[in-house]
């Protein structure tokens, strides 16, 4: 290691030990977490894309492991195993993210973050999380970003259709462009395939198959056979609903803007009503936190793509005009922690910040 | 120093090689005892020939150890991050040629495309408790492909060998796996979704963009090139 990195290494510590130290008066726990995680439960969360992101190894005795993606999950299991409500936790350390695309990409760095567990008010959490997060980025310039999973999720849990449409699309909200595939088959929009077709029009089709191999039993499989004539017999979705949905994907303006466009869709789509007042608290809560809600961007399919856990309230911070990965990021993953903990939900929200960047930037506050 | 051409050591692709080679007057043989991996480039000047697994050539040919090297595009394309970097395809040899498809038993009625696969997917995970298992030596290959695709809720599993045998072995639901005809996939009673064609591959020429060439290598290499109608 030559020295100006070593010296660039050990700023990046003292960097995150001033972030930590801020979360810390802010009233977090500083916690720490072990850098070789069961690769299990981080595949069945995220499932076998993790293992593009992260590095896997093997244990002789433990089975697979990871070397940690990010501290979230394991922050999550070990306030559930132990801690009580609420709780604020903070941590810094590296991460580990293979890098298959792009070589520039750091493969190791470190993270601060910050994770709120606390349901009494969770807009009041949400706005603490991102002021807190604004005033340590204030030096460096940076443009925020914000959306909300929440307000497609209530649109989607809204349309007039099947149960089993929506948890199709619902299961593809982080991948727009299956979702979209999958909203305009549902909308009648594109042709049935002839292979479907002739499943569809066949009285026995389980009789010509092969023999039956495997696991999956042939009661599952005329199940789904069942659910795709049902499918074909319920009535496509109609079109000013995928109107209203694009209408509301479309939304991208500065955050009180974008509240006045949302309570107007709402009006068509009265489900996203809910998820549009819990916008509007927050905004409230923010201002009341000091942030100026007058020039913060919102757009409604922000963190769509990247950010799979987060299901509500999400944010990132961008140094513009500069080729980085944003220098932070944060958002609400309360459904996470109702898969870690099977059913058991908490209310959680969090993010990080990655000091080599704010220090590349100046520093932050 | 020597330009280095690596070959397959064994078998079939070792043989069209040496055909492929010798049509265009380059002769490939190997030296010394029929099991003593190395060979002689006769028909050209400061070639050597050396004999490798195909599975390793890619390697080698991405740390420069070996100036060109002949193996299958789904090796390469499987081991090599960012392959087009590292690696430059001159000629697809015409033989070796096999798909790499993504196949399910014929009895799954319902399943005909990646969109019905990632539909059988969600259920079963739901009706099993765990993913669905795709059992492939092409892991890299396999998962960009699915994502592309927007496939969720399936789990890679590793299969070295007898990739087909898998699903009646319970060790898995689905196979992703290289075929020429298709005949050990319907000798196992699996079928191949209608899109689930991953990778078109066949035994190709690389040359490798890591190796140093000194001047009379690269006047070597340019012989070479030029003998093979490559130049």
């Amino acid at each position: 290691m030559t020295p100006a990195r070593a010296d660039t290494r050990a700023a990046t510590r003292a960097e995150a030990a001033r972030l930590v130290a801020r979360f810390e008066a802010a009233g977090a726990r500083a916690v720490d977490c072990a850098i070789l995680q069961p690769a299990d439960t981080l595949l069945d969360l995220y499932g076998e894309d993790i293992r593009a992101r992260a590095y896997t190894t093997q244990d002789p005795l433990r089975g697979e492991r990871m070397l940690r993606p990010d501290f979230t999950v394991p922050v999550v299991e070990m306030h559930m195993a132990e801690g009580a409500e609420p709780a604020r936790y903070t941590y810094a350390g590296e991460v580990f993210r293979r890098q298959e695309d792009d070589p520039d990409r750091a493969s190791e760095y470190i993270q601060a973050g910050y994770e709120v567990f606390d349901g009494a008010d969770p807009a009041a959490a949400e706005a603490e999380v991102f002021a807190l997060f604004a005033e340590a980025l204030a030096p460096l310039g940076l443009r925020a970003a914000t959306g909300d999973i929440g307000l497609l999720t209530a649109a989607v849990q809204g349309l007039r259709t099947t149960e089993r449409r929506k948890a199709a699309l619902l299961r593809h909200i982080w991948r727009p462009r299956r979702f979209r595939e999958l909203l305009d088959r549902f909308a009648g929009r594109r042709p049935v395939p002839a292979a479907r077709l002739a499943l569809l029009n066949d009285p026995d089709p389980i009789a010509h198959a092969g023999p039956r191999l495997g696991l999956r039993s042939e009661a599952e499989i005329m199940g789904r056979v069942a659910a795709l004539r049902e499918d074909a017999a319920a009535p496509p979705i109609a079109a000013e609903e995928v109107e209203g949905l694009d209408a509301l994907l479309g939304v991208r303006d500065a955050a009180p803007r974008a509240l006045d466009r949302l309570r107007g869709i709402a009006g068509e789509m009265p489900a996203i009503a809910p998820a549009v007042d819990r916008l509007a608290a927050r905004l409230e809560a923010l201002a009341a936190r000091g942030v100026e809600v007058d020039r913060l961007d919102f757009e409604a399919s922000y963190g769509r793509t990247s950010m799979e856990y987060y299901d509500g309230f999400v944010f990132g911070f961008y140094a513009e005009g500069r080729d980085l990965p944003p220098v932070a990021s944060g958002g609400r993953y309360d459904a996470l922690t109702r898969q870690l903990g099977r059913g058991a939900a908490i209310p959680a929200v969090g993010g990080v910040i990655r000091p080599g960047l704010t220090l590349a930037l100046g520093g932050a506050a | 120093m020597t330009v280095k051409l690596a070959v397959p050591s064994k078998g079939r692709m070792m043989a069209q090689c040496a055909e492929w080679f010798a049509e265009r007057g380059v002769t490939l043989s190997r030296t010394g005892a029929e099991r003593e991996y190395s060979g002689a480039v006769d028909g050209v000047e400061g070639v050597d020939l050396v004999l490798l697994s195909a599975g390793e050539i890619p390697r080698e040919l991405a740390a420069g150890r070996v100036h060109l090297g002949v193996t299958g595009a789904d090796l390469v394309r499987e081991t090599l991050a960012r392959w087009e970097t590292r690696v430059e395809a001159l000629a697809g040899l015409g033989f070796g040629r096999a798909d790499l498809v993504i196949a399910v038993p014929d009895a799954w009625v319902d399943v005909d495309t990646l969109d019905d696969l990632d539909m059988a997917a969600a259920d079963f995970r739901a009706a099993h408790g765990h993913r669905l298992r795709i059992a492939t030596k092409y892991h890299r290959l396999v998962r960009e492909f699915l994502r592309a695709r927007g496939v969720a809720d399936y789990r890679l599993v590793d299969s070295q060998g007898a990739t087909e045998g898998t699903v009646r072995n319970l060790t898995a639901e689905a196979i992703a796996d290289i075929t020429s005809s298709g005949e050990t996939l319907r000798a196992n009673h699996l079928k191949i979704l209608s899109d689930g064609l991953v990778l078109e591959s066949e035994a190709t020429l690389y040359r490798s963009r890591a190796a140093p060439l000194a001047p009379a290598d690269a006047r070597a290499m340019a012989a070479l090139l030029e003998t093979l109608g490559l130049g």
